[in-house]
């Protein structure tokens, strides 16, 4: 099946609003008759159930933590960017629209990047508005700073917080409507499956975390902005809590799902100290403004501490090879740039899977105490976890798996091909192509749930009956006796493994085989082994406790599970993909300097694939790219 | 490194609860606390033992989930951090260490080490925020930016901004109510209706916050501040106790306005 994105027509730069204009609205006293679910309420989740509750539809959300301001998008640090051109430097939206096509390795959507990139503006305004601390200068006007993979200094930031800060400036929106009463909050819900009456969404299936008792709620629509899945690799920067659970069942019940091999990752984080490590953490992407990456040149230096290693002696491998980006090239750049170097035997600290990130010159340069007041709490994770004072001695950093560029196919309303189910953020595939850039993260969650959903939304429910089906529909039923059964089967094979040790082994062959470097052979071999892991898990798994009880076992074996069916589909997409782009690199495509080699010629589309049954094989559908505004070009960053 | 652990188990918040003791068998110092629990509980598992439970997620001290008194110590005995980034180097091979819950009449025990924290959140809903529109703001325009005008179009002095960053970096995670003798919550609220009380944006509906969240607070059986610092010792950020004072100023220049 070809698919169709749905992307307006004639000059993109009116495309969006001519979009608003074409779409039907509901009246404003209709509103009120509409339910709509929202999944997860991070920064496009806890910004649309805002946003459509201040609207005046009744909307319920839904998230795993004890309180929305959980979510993981607190855990971002950096920025977000947008198009204001205060630095006066030349930024515009389009240079925004380029960059962003661009640094997706000409992999998203032309039209849905524009959109993002026009509205990135009125996000900074909204978020001011709310009270969010944006960084200012002594003037008082907003600072700005520069990230990965732009020229330009477009990136708005608190401190080393502006996820939370931007997290905190919806929650507070979020708070304002659930005490307005048009927003009904369920925490400690996991939505467990996605109910589709007649080939629609129309309800979610929840277990309540606390009680253990199976939920069901019905909607008009369902928007899902539940997150990445990153952590099929179990060692990520992701929240221990964040799965593929959500989007996989919609994906069971018929949700296509995009592009799962882009995976993206990050080059900065803390290397991995041992074999009982949780996760991974992330250091911001934007020390690489005032930090330089360097490793030995002799590999017989890399045990030497790095104060005793002379400047001749160090390559700054970075700077050498892309002299016009430097140590601010995009992450996929930098993060193969760092293996490359640890590979050739290079890499230092434990293992040799690390690289100096080093600030003696910017502190030389700006004082001590500058760098403090731009990064100190940066500089203060680090101490906690390592234990080394990176103000006096480099730290290490190390690429670790952060984001996931996949997700559930949408089109340019954000509405899966399941009518009534949207998907938000980062569980979209929609602006990500294959190497989302720094900045772009934050920007695309406050977009899709502020700005985009309010309006493509009232298209899909004017369209439709409101209250038409609710929880006595026999769906409904269906879907809580198999979340009930899942639950129960999974207690009652009483194994002799806990779903960390197989959740372990099934990242150590995603790393491997399917990590930063994949070639058909580690692909072929990746898909070898994980059904034999699954297979393990569904016979051999321990779950301890009861399932009408809160049982955090329980959760993490049925996210086990997900991740277990959905590693094999990344694998497959990653096989079948012959190019390497972005956060894809295949081996066999690269250019004689180790460069990613893409293939437009015959992969300039989005692969939405379609579940068809545990072990069976999934069927493609390919939704063509076009490139019309930015000219399809070999990403240099020289 | 080994150590004796005695950590609180309760089934549920009517349950009666108590300590119980448990082996940490060959803890690698560069673990962190929970990556210590969790081999803990793996061990558990293996015995068929219901494993500990407990409240985390981002393991990186920025999502507030996390929530252990260690030692008699909300967040255990490091300045600054939450019990994520707490790291077994800080402990001897040999120690006894005591792990249990939050403890407050405000924060019910779900389970074990997990206490229900809801009442943060509706003190946020008291008044949290800033009234303004959000979504379906018209793009494009300078003009039509949905009621908001453009984020420069405020000037901030730089100060103000960086204190209302310095209270805005409050994750919620309820240490400063544990800690607190009186298990009072003003270290939290007044954090927010500070960050809020310093920026024009917030200005304007200032008094009315002030007054709600304080209200919405006592209303939740937290108890009232004392002076005895022990909200800032234990906060993992580092939240000044100024900010009670400033959310006490608040409060006093608000009342006369309820006449």
């Amino acid at each position: 099946m070809i698919l169709d994105g749905k992307c307006p027509t004639g000059p993109i730069e009116k495309s969006w609003d001519k979009h608003r204009f074409d779409m039907k609205l509901v009246n404003p006293a209709n509103k009120r008759k509409f339910k709509v679910l929202v999944v997860g309420t991070g920064l496009a989740g806890g910004a649309a159930a805002a946003s459509l509750g201040e609207l005046g539809y009744n909307v319920e959300a839904f998230c795993y933590q004890d309180s929305p301001r959980r979510a993981h998008s607190i855990a971002a640090q950096g920025g977000i960017n947008a198009a204001k051109n205060y630095p006066n430097d030349g930024d515009s939206v389009w240079r925004l629209f380029y960059d962003t096509v661009k640094g997706g390795d000409f992999r998203a959507r032309e039209a849905d990047v524009y959109r993002l990139a026009q509205v990135s503006n009125n996000i900074i305004d909204q978020c001011v508005a709310q009270g969010v601390p944006f960084a200012r200068d002594y003037a008082g006007y907003l600072d700005n700073r520069s990230f990965g993979g732009a020229q330009v200094s477009r990136t708005f930031y608190a401190r080393g917080q502006t996820g939370q800060q931007l997290l905190l400036g919806a929650y507070s929106a979020l708070c304002r409507q659930i005490r307005a009463g048009s927003v009904k909050m369920f925490a400690r819900r996991e939505m467990l499956d996605l109910v589709v009456v007649d080939g629609e969404a129309k309800g979610i299936t929840c277990r309540n975390l606390v009680t253990g008792e199976i939920e069901s709620y019905w909607g008009d629509a369902v928007i899902l902005a539940t997150g990445g899945y990153v952590n099929v690799f179990y060692l990520s920067t992701n929240a221990m809590g964040c799965s593929v659970t959500a989007a996989w069942k919609a994906a069971k019940k018929g949700a296509f799902f995009a592009n799962p091999c882009f995976t993206q990752i990050h080059p900065t984080c803390i290397p991995q100290h041992g074999e009982h490590q949780s996760k991974l953490t992330l250091m911001s992407e934007s020390l690489r403004n005032d930090g330089r990456c360097w490793v030995p040149k002799k590999k017989e230096d890399t045990g030497k501490a790095p104060g005793d290693i002379p400047e001749e002696d160090r390559d700054y491998y970075l700077e050498r090879k892309y002299p016009s980006f430097g140590n601010l090239a995009p992450r996929d750049i930098a993060s193969r740039a760092a293996k490359e170097q640890c590979d050739d035997g290079r890499g230092v600290g434990p293992g040799g899977r690390g690289v100096y990130l080093d600030f003696a010159d910017s502190i030389e340069r700006v004082g001590e105490d500058t760098i403090r007041a731009r990064y100190g709490n940066l500089f203060q994770m680090y101490e906690k976890i390592t234990d080394e004072d990176a103000y006096k001695r480099p730290m290490r950093i190390y690429p670790a798996p952060h984001y996931s560029m996949g997700g559930l196919w949408v089109d340019y309303n954000c509405m899966s091909n399941v009518p009534g189910l949207f998907v938000l953020g980062e569980a979209n595939f929609s602006v990500h192509g294959a190497n989302r850039l720094g900045a772009s993260a934050l920007m695309q969650g406050l977009a899709d749930g502020y700005f985009v959903i309010p309006y493509t939304i009232s298209d899909y429910l004017a369209r439709i009956t409101p209250g038409k089906i609710t929880t006595d529909h026999p769906e409904f039923k269906k879907s809580a006796q198999d979340v009930e059964a899942q639950s129960n089967k999974l207690l009652s094979i009483n194994g002799k493994k806990t779903p960390a040790e197989l959740h372990r082994q099934l990242g150590r062959v995603m790393w491997e085989n399917v990590g930063m470097a994949r070639s058909k052979e580690s692909l072929n071999k990746a898909l070898q082994e994980i059904p034999k892991i699954r297979d393990e898990f569904w016979n051999n798994v321990k779950v301890t406790g009861e399932n009408g009880d809160f049982n955090q076992q329980l959760e993490n074996a049925g996210r086990l599970a997900d991740f277990l069916e959905f590693a094999e589909i990344l694998t497959k997409d990653a096989l079948h993909r012959e190019e390497s782009c972005g956060g894809h690199f295949r081996v066999e495509h690269q250019t004689e300097d180790g460069e990613a080699m893409r293939d437009d010629e015959n992969f300039a589309y989005a692969a939405a694939w379609e579940f068809k049954g545990v072990g069976k094989e999934p069927e493609l559908h390919k939704e063509p790219l076009k490139f019309e505004n930015v000219q399809l070009a070999v990403r240099s960053y020289k | 490194m080994n150590l004796t652990l005695y950590v609180w188990r309760q089934k549920g918040p009517n349950d009666k609860g108590k300590l119980e003791k448990y082996e940490a068998k060959d803890v690698s110092p560069d673990s962190s606390f929970l990556e210590m629990l969790d081999e803990v509980n793996e061990d558990l598992i293996k015995k068929g033992i219901d494993p500990i439970a407990f409240d985390h997620d981002c393991r990186e001290g920025i999502c507030g989930m996390c929530s252990q008194v260690i030692n008699g110590i909300a967040h255990g005995p490091d300045d600054e951090i939450t019990v994520c980034q707490l790291h077994m180097r800080r402990f001897k091979d040999g120690d006894s260490v005591f792990v249990e819950p939050w403890r407050s009449k405000a924060f019910p025990i779900v389970k074990d080490l997990v206490v229900d924290r809801n009442a943060l959140d509706r003190i946020m809903q008291a008044y949290g925020y800033v009234s303004c529109h959000t979504g379906g703001c018209p793009s494009g325009g300078s003009t039509h930016n949905g009621g908001v005008p453009d984020s420069n179009a405020t000037v901030i002095p730089k100060p103000d901004a960086d204190a209302a960053m310095d209270a805005a970096a409050c994750i919620g995670c309820g240490a400063c109510v544990a800690a607190c003798p009186n298990a009072s919550a003003m270290l939290f609220t007044s954090a927010k209706v500070s960050q809020l009380a310093l920026l024009p944006q917030g200005r304007v509906e200032a008094a009315r916050r002030v007054r709600a969240m304080v209200e919405a607070m006592d209303g939740e059986g937290f108890g009232n501040c004392t002076n005895h610092y022990e909200c800032e010792a234990a906060c993992p950020k580092g939240i000044s106790v100024s900010f009670i004072a400033r959310m006490n100023r608040e409060l006093l220049k608000a009342l006369p306005k309820e006449a």
